[in-house]
């Protein structure tokens, strides 16, 4: 009824290549930003911020840029918690050694240093491809999080080998370290994640997405047709690792605040955010904050309702808790493969032909 | 997206229903899962179990109930930043986090919030220094104390003179086990030993070229800054290669039942630091016993009590209730906040006396804490492991370490914390 394409004219080219081509969807895009720039920074709390929005915002742009290459263009990574442990330590560095320097700056250089180190690991892309390559992802990950952990440079020769976010501001307010408000902190990450999904999807529909699509459906064809693979491979790679590298100094600076390499950027971080892109669905950026906010909520929800309501035993609970989102992930990957985002298409395209079928 | 937005509304129902703010709440962040859990599991049972008893036996703390909200970490930071702001509404005292690392990222939140944290025995250790960490407490003993128990004891075991010889650091590689590291290297330039530094990576069950490496290089002793399921492997490994176990001595971490039984006799004589007593001969059990496993309200399995970990976890509580009682009688209210709390934790004394009274005489050393030291005394002992009868015991006094060494640690991080941070150091 009024999700239909009929009716809503399309008079210019630019009308007609928009990302919501119907007016109901774009209606509801509309709103949900406002929503989240308007009403949500008055309404939210430190609980709100600290364990549900932040890490779903921070973990959305680290599987926005994983999806960038492994959903867009075809490459397998492992190395995320990796490329992440780059982002924070490059933040790390920059904040102590440039104090004056605006934490915009410094978490968008902390991206591009990131981009740079992860164009260094893409480039055996070029000879090896599926499992090999993600097994030199692999080794990226256990050489950043050895080479964070060996040279005590990284972590300005600090006793512990802890890094720690002091206090840095934007605009006169306090981004980073103890005194930050929640909606501070929470719109700093939001413009972020806006920024990025933006230009993400923009990339992913213009030129360059649609070289790293033709690499991934077939590389030998991509070439006759003339995507130049060193190019393509590489792009995707620094992109991917830009956002990635941005997620993790937002991970470190802004939602943790103090950051050890071994525990917050291990192997898990980078199963973590390839399970957000499956469940989410590959190649879509919808499905990129879909799987993160499973990934981010469902334990968060799946605590406060076991251990909450109904009062079991934390350690009982925690068990429980792997063996649901455990059987989620099978169940969702077995009734529908390609992820939240194919389900979300489904459901629109039923929702066009409603009420009448037929 | 149907999922997400009944998630978040689930999510926000159960927010929603915060309890009355009437008792004295004390979170316990523990963890019961994970590699760490075999740790985690007894320290937590002795902490609530304590305060359980408190409830049983007193009343409460001066009239008022103590409640433990459990809250599972699984050594993990993210879940104990979640852990923390869930708790933290809910008029929480003092925070107890167990990790090395979850502890660095609470100093600076819980500092700004105005609550303590008692990171007893762990933590950053420069946090002794209360002039520039108001709210953070480490007493009664820190790493850099145990480093220096530790080399006391290898200086005492061979003969007064330790020059020459190698010791062996076999460490977590993590904010925790890299904290004694500087001290030992002052003390090797002081003492004239060799310092040679292993690292084992999280979660530690891989340590063969380590204990290969110890294999061929025969240190005089080994060190050990372990947690969890990587002191079990250690161990076993060390047995494995007949390395003498009475020149393996572990920080007090590294030394629980949990720890030892595993390589059965081969750990017979292994060594590890204690900041408290071990066993379960004192007053205290038998009440622990009536109120609380008999009466059926024992946390967890109720198979830890006595052991060394639950001890450690029932003295956290029980200096957590004498500040309470401390802060109870500075400010002359039973309902304390966490500031008050605060000022109870900074003007704590715990003597032979109070002890004795609550069935725990000679339990721990006798200390007392002030604005300037947050730290106590760094009193340590020594226990050893006696694998036939299955048992730990102390061989030696609690004893003070090499105070003038670590003190200057002490005020060369906490300094630099302060510039990092813009503190001014001062007593509020």
């Amino acid at each position: 009824m009024l999700y239909r394409e009929a009716g809503d004219f399309k008079t210019s080219y630019a009308k007609d290549q928009q990302t919501f081509p119907i007016a109901f969807d774009r209606w509801g895009y509309f709103i949900t930003v406002a929503f989240a720039f308007l009403v949500v920074p008055f309404l939210i709390n430190d609980y709100w911020v600290n364990a549900v929005v932040l890490p779903f915002l921070i973990y959305s742009v680290a599987a926005i840029g994983l999806n960038i290459l492994t959903g867009y263009c075809g490459q397998v990574s492992l190395g995320t918690g990796g490329f992440m442990a780059v982002g924070a330590f490059s933040a790390y560095k920059l904040m102590t050694a440039f104090p004056e320097l605006s934490m915009i700056i410094v978490i968008l250089l902390s991206g591009g240093v990131t981009a740079f180190v992860g164009i260094l690991f893409g480039l055996p892309s070029l000879r090896i491809k599926g499992f090999y390559l993600a097994v030199a992802t692999l080794a990226a990950q256990f050489f950043l999080v050895w080479m964070f952990n060996k040279f005590p440079w990284f972590y300005n020769y600090s006793a512990s080998g802890q890094i720690s976010a002091p206090e840095r501001s934007v605009f006169g307010f306090a981004v980073t370290g103890a005194n930050v408000t929640p909606a501070v902190s929470y719109l700093f990450c939001l413009c972020f994640v806006f920024v990025l999904a933006w230009v993400a999807r923009n990339l992913t529909r213009g030129a360059n997405g649609r070289k790293w699509m033709a690499i991934r459906d077939m590389d030998i064809a991509a070439e006759i047709i003339g995507v130049d693979p060193l190019k393509t491979k590489l792009t995707a790679f620094g992109v991917s690792s830009f956002y990635i590298g941005i997620a993790g100094a937002l991970l470190f600076a802004i939602y943790l605040g103090a950051a050890e390499v071994g525990e917050a950027f291990d192997i898990s971080k980078s199963f973590l955010v390839l399970f957000m892109i499956i469940i989410g669905g590959l190649g879509s950026i919808f499905g990129s904050f879909a799987g993160a906010a499973f990934m981010v909520l469902m334990p968060v929800l799946l605590k406060n309702i076991m251990v909450g309501y109904l009062g079991w035993p934390t350690d009982l609970a925690s068990h429980f808790q792997f063996v649901i989102v455990g059987g989620l992930i099978v169940i969702f990957l077995i009734l529908e493969p390609h992820g939240f985002a194919q389900l979300w298409r489904l459901a629109k395209e039923k929702l066009r032909l409603w009420p009448f079928p037929h | 997206m149907k999922l997400t937005k009944l998630a978040a509304a689930a999510v926000a129902a159960s927010i929603a229903a915060t309890p009355v703010l009437a008792d004295l709440v004390f979170p316990s962040l523990d963890y019961r899962t994970g590699p760490y859990a075999a740790n985690g599991i007894p320290f937590a049972d002795g902490y609530a179990d304590y305060f359980t008893l408190v409830n049983a036996r007193d009343g409460g703390i001066g009239g008022v109930a103590a409640k433990v909200i459990a809250c599972e970490t699984g050594y993990n930071t993210e879940k104990g930043v979640e852990c923390y702001e869930s708790t933290k509404g809910e008029g929480a005292l003092v925070y107890q986090p167990l990790s090395t690392g979850i502890t660095y990222q609470l100093i600076p939140k819980a500092t700004a919030d105005g609550i303590p944290v008692h990171s007893m025995g762990y933590g950053r250790t420069s946090a002794a220094n209360g002039k520039v960490f108001s709210n953070i407490f480490n007493y009664p003993a820190n790493y850099w104390n145990g480093a220096s128990h530790a080399v006391n004891h290898a200086i005492a075991d061979s003969g007064g003179d330790i020059s020459g010889k190698t010791i062996a650091l076999v460490y977590h590689n993590s904010a925790y086990g890299k904290e004694p590291i500087r001290t030992l290297e002052e003390l090797s330039k002081k003492h004239g030993f060799k310092l040679s530094l292993l690292a084992v990576d999280h979660p530690g069950q891989e340590q063969k070229s380590q204990w290969l490496q110890i294999r061929r290089e025969k240190p005089d002793y080994v060190f050990m800054w372990g947690w969890g399921v990587m002191n079990q492997v250690a161990i076993q490994e060390a047995a494995n290669i007949r390395y003498p176990m009475d020149k393996f001595v572990g920080i007090w971490w590294s030394g629980s039942e949990n720890d030892v039984l595993p390589a059965g006799d081969g750990a017979n004589g292994y060594k590890a630091l204690a900041m408290h007593n071990v066993g379960s001969d004192f007053p205290v059990f038998d009440d622990i016993k009536k109120y609380v496993v008999d009466a059926g309200k024992a946390a967890g399995a109720g198979d830890q009590v006595g052991t060394v970990l639950y001890n450690r976890g029932m003295y956290a509580a029980m200096l957590a209730v004498e500040a309470a009682k401390t802060a109870q009688e500075i400010h002359g209210t039973a309902d304390i906040t966490p500031a008050m709390m605060r000022d109870g934790m900074e003007a704590l004394v715990i003597d032979e006396a109070k002890m004795t009274a609550l069935g725990m005489p000679n339990f721990g050393p006798t200390f007392s804490v002030s604005c300037e030291n947050h730290g106590g005394p760094g009193l340590g002992a020594i226990s050893q492991w006696d694998a036939s009868a299955k048992k730990w015991s102390l061989i030696s006094g609690f004893e003070p370490s090499d105070n003038e060494i670590i003190n200057a640690l002490i005020a060369e991080d906490s300094a630099a914390f302060a510039a990092e941070n813009n503190i001014a150091e001062g007593c509020k």
